[in-house]
């Protein structure tokens, strides 16, 4: 195998795993204060051809990503009043907005389906996910309303009677979650792909989800939980590429098999779920007057 | 002198029940006020109002001659209010240093925070480490925890929700002469509690509460815990006295170094468990919550395969692995602590819940289909013999009272004629009616004959009900103590993890 193959190799890992490095750290931080938001992949498509079809109109892409992130900000805020106010359970709450993320997009997107644009660099956008995940980290762990979204999600009732306003704090991390995904889609059809495809998240909305696990909702386990899991998807081509004849679909596979396996290994530890978990995470919270 | 607390003609109504009703009294600055009442007398509803935590329907509170809203905790701190919570409210994943920062309204540094709270602690002899994760603190200590949080607030009004209920008769000693300093240094503490000689030995003024009014006000030393008991309820309550009936020839159950080895740090691991219950033996577990009990009943039990070494032998079999299908077939019954969700359906009604822990009794079927008229005539017998106040055993088992539905569920076991009761804190948080009922109902089954095992934190229903007492601390179960001629301090040190 020689050298340039294998920085190839790494070129690609870095610039396809950045996605799932903002999609996950949003999730997580979200997590953390006790909610499950499980419509990370429709997100991501709004945010893709949001952005994208901003770009082809503008042509200007701050705009572009300003749009794609407000799409977030509307979705998002929805799901929250969804499972906040109205106390929907998060579990549905989420698979109808990754359902209804798919179709809209589709939608929005039909007319805009193989126009060709020209792609950011998208260096930038993987120096950002890393500083995202060094201040998510900095932000739990050392700051006050870091350790307020930890209490949240720990444990809501008693955050409450401490004086601290549930609700607000989980609409907060909700958005963030939300802005998160929506900037992994307009990554996707602006940097990684600069096209627009029905469905081109291709699941890896799941993938962040199954990475906040697999991180037991630590940034810094999520980062290399992302490489891990993109390396896992890009090695395809290049085994390929060095001659091991294997069906295209067992490489198509492989991230979900990861996800399963690492689930199953994850999941097999009662205690290490507990110790790690966030304890109040898919409970809603309920005032009591 | 001025009082620094007044509630004008609280009222809060809850679906179905009045938890507070015209409610108005004053609290007098500087000075231990005592709020005492049974379970469901509206208590802790009327001190979550001072505190923001819930709202009234009508009534005011005035604080300081004047008129206070409080619609949130966060208001009631920047008043001077602040609460010690029954279930504490801590963060287990969390430090005690992220706790106590948790707690303060002001913006604070990690130094100032440790100076304060040093200063807090070695003035009131509080032991805390702030680094240690609060799942590793024992129940006092949480406690401690609590209390420094509140008062790195310089509160000038303390609540306190049943502080004593979850500690040892040390740690309550300590406690009390805490809250004693602090009210010396200018604090004004309201103690919630219903048991008579706290209050009595604590407090300066005492108002009783029953049914959501308050009954009346009273200066603490003019009164003994008689009066109070009589005020409390409205009626006196009878003891039955237990007396010696134990045949002592023959041995019911024994466990044999019982261990366990779990890795999960929630769990109190056994260790080398003895005990020998005899034929119509009543024998007490004491301990403070957390010291395996949980644990003990789990293998006990046998519903979770819940590891372990050592033997459980019933009547000379080995039960070791058995199910708990199994041990009940063999006549071994159990009340489990949590009565709703465990030990019945709270959506299911009265006579379903008869055959959920009756399903090894093949009298309630016919075939593979249930026998609903022998299922209905059992919960009608319960609900008779037992004393349960419910219109018909089709009522759901949510909505009966804590007191009633207790009544029924050890109704329920009772009546299936076992050999041996496993009972985990059988009167917790019920009326003093009910519990007097239940305690009569034990003690007569053990003269039939039964043996009795009960798993409790309540020292007092222990002393009144067993024969003999043992203690668990940090899994380990201490000699056991005959309570006829017990020595009450040698307890307290068993407690405390003081063996012999």
């Amino acid at each position: 195998m020689n050298i340039e193959l294998v920085i190839g190799i790494f070129n690609i890992v870095l610039i396809s795993t950045t996605p799932l490095v903002f999609a996950g750290i949003g999730e997580l931080v979200t997590e953390k204060s006790g909610v499950l938001n499980l419509g990370l992949e429709g997100l991501m498509l709004v945010g893709a051809v949001t952005g994208f079809i901003t770009l082809v109109l503008t042509g200007n892409y701050f705009y572009s990503l300003f749009f794609s992130i407000i799409s977030g900000v509307i979705l998002s805020g929805i799901f929250a009043f969804l499972v906040l106010n109205l106390m929907t359970n998060q579990i549905a709450t989420g698979l109808a907005l990754t359902i209804f993320g798919i179709g809209l997009s589709a939608m929005l997107g039909k007319k805009f389906s193989g126009t060709p644009i020209e792609g950011l660099n998208p260096y930038y956008f993987i120096v950002i996910s890393f500083l995202l995940v060094f201040m998510a980290s900095y932000f739990l762990s050392k700051t006050k309303p870091g350790l307020i979204v930890r209490a949240v999600g720990e444990n809501h009732n008693s955050a409450y009677a401490l004086g601290y306003n549930v609700i607000k704090t989980r609409y907060m991390t909700i958005i963030f979650g939300g802005v998160m995904s929506s900037l992994a889609g307009f990554y996707i059809s602006i940097c990684y792909a600069p096209m627009w495809q029905e469905g081109m998240t291709a699941g890896r909305g799941w993938i962040a989800l199954a990475l906040v696990v697999f991180a037991t909702w630590k940034p810094w386990r999520l980062l290399v939980g992302a490489y891990i899991f993109g390396g896992v998807a890009i090695m395809q081509m290049n085994l390929q590429a060095i001659g091991v004849k294997l069906p295209g679909q067992f490489f198509n596979m492989m991230p979900y098999l990861a996800t399963i396996i690492v689930l199953v290994f994850i999941s097999s530890n009662k205690l290490r779920l507990k110790l790690s978990a966030p304890a109040s995470l898919n409970i809603p919270f309920e005032k009591n007057q | 002198m001025q009082p620094i607390v007044e509630f004008q003609n609280i009222c809060k109504e809850y679906p179905g029940v009045v938890a507070n009703n015209n409610v108005s009294f004053k609290i007098i600055r500087q000075s231990i006020h005592a709020i005492l009442g049974e379970n469901g007398a509206g208590k802790s509803t009327l001190v979550k109002i001072l505190y923001g935590h819930v709202k009234p329907d009508y009534g005011q509170i005035i604080i300081n001659s004047d008129l206070a809203t409080i619609n949130s905790p966060t208001k009631a701190q920047s008043l001077g209010i602040n609460m010690v919570f029954q279930h504490f409210s801590l963060f287990e994943s969390l430090t005690v240093a992220e706790n106590l920062i948790l707690g303060m309204s002001e913006k604070i540094s990690l130094n100032k925070l440790k100076s304060k709270s040093e200063t807090i602690c070695n003035k009131y002899g509080f032991n805390l480490n702030l680094n240690s994760p609060i799942s590793s603190l024992s129940v006092g200590q949480r406690q401690s925890v609590e209390i420094v949080r509140s008062l790195l607030n310089n509160p000038k009004i303390l609540i306190m929700d049943e502080p004593t209920s979850v500690l040892t008769p040390e740690e309550i000693n300590k406690l009390f002469k805490i809250i004693k300093k602090l009210v010396s240094d200018g604090l004004t503490v309201i103690f919630i509690s219903h048991k008579l000689d706290e209050i009595i030995n604590l407090s300066d003024h005492v108002t009783i509460m029953r049914n959501g009014k308050v009954i009346s006000n009273l200066t603490t030393k003019n009164e003994d815990p008689e009066s109070l008991g009589y005020k409390m309820l409205g009626y006196k309550v009878t003891k039955t006295k237990q007396i010696n009936n134990v045949n002592y020839s023959e041995n019911v159950l024994s466990l044999s170094n019982l261990s366990s080895f779990s890795q999960d740090p929630f769990t109190t691991n056994l260790n080398k468990i003895n005990l020998n219950l005899k034929k119509g033996q009543i024998f007490g577990i004491a301990g403070v919550a957390g010291n395996g009990q949980k644990e003990l009943m789990e293998i006990l039990l046998n519903e979770n395969d819940f590891e372990f070494n050592g033997d459980i032998i019933f009547k000379n079999i080995k039960i070791n692995k058995l199910s708990t299908f199994q041990r009940k077939s063999l006549s071994i019954s159990y009340v489990t602590e949590q009565r709703l969700g465990h030990s019945a359906v709270p959506e299911m009604s009265l006579s379903e819940n008869i055959l959920l822990s009756m399903n090894h009794k093949s009298y309630f079927k016919k075939g593979d289909f249930i026998n609903f008229d022998r299922i209905n005539s059992y919960a009608k017998d319960v609900i008779k013999n037992f004393n349960v106040d419910t219109p018909s055993f089709n009522v759901k088992a949510g909505k009966l009272s804590g007191g009633n539905l207790q009544k029924f569920i050890i109704g329920r076991e009772i009546m299936s004629e076992p050999e041996l009761l496993i009972l985990s804190q059988p009167t917790w948080g019920i009326d003093a009616g009910s519990e007097a009922f239940i305690k009569k109902s034990l003690i007569e089954l053990s003269h039939r004959g039964v043996s009795i095992i009960i798993i409790s934190h309540d020292l007092d229903e222990l002393l009144e009900v067993c024969h003999n007492i043992s203690v668990l601390y940090k899994g380990s179960l201490s000699k056991s103590l005959n309570v006829e001629n017990i020595d009450i301090t040698k307890l307290g040190k068993y407690m405390g993890g003081l063996f012999d």
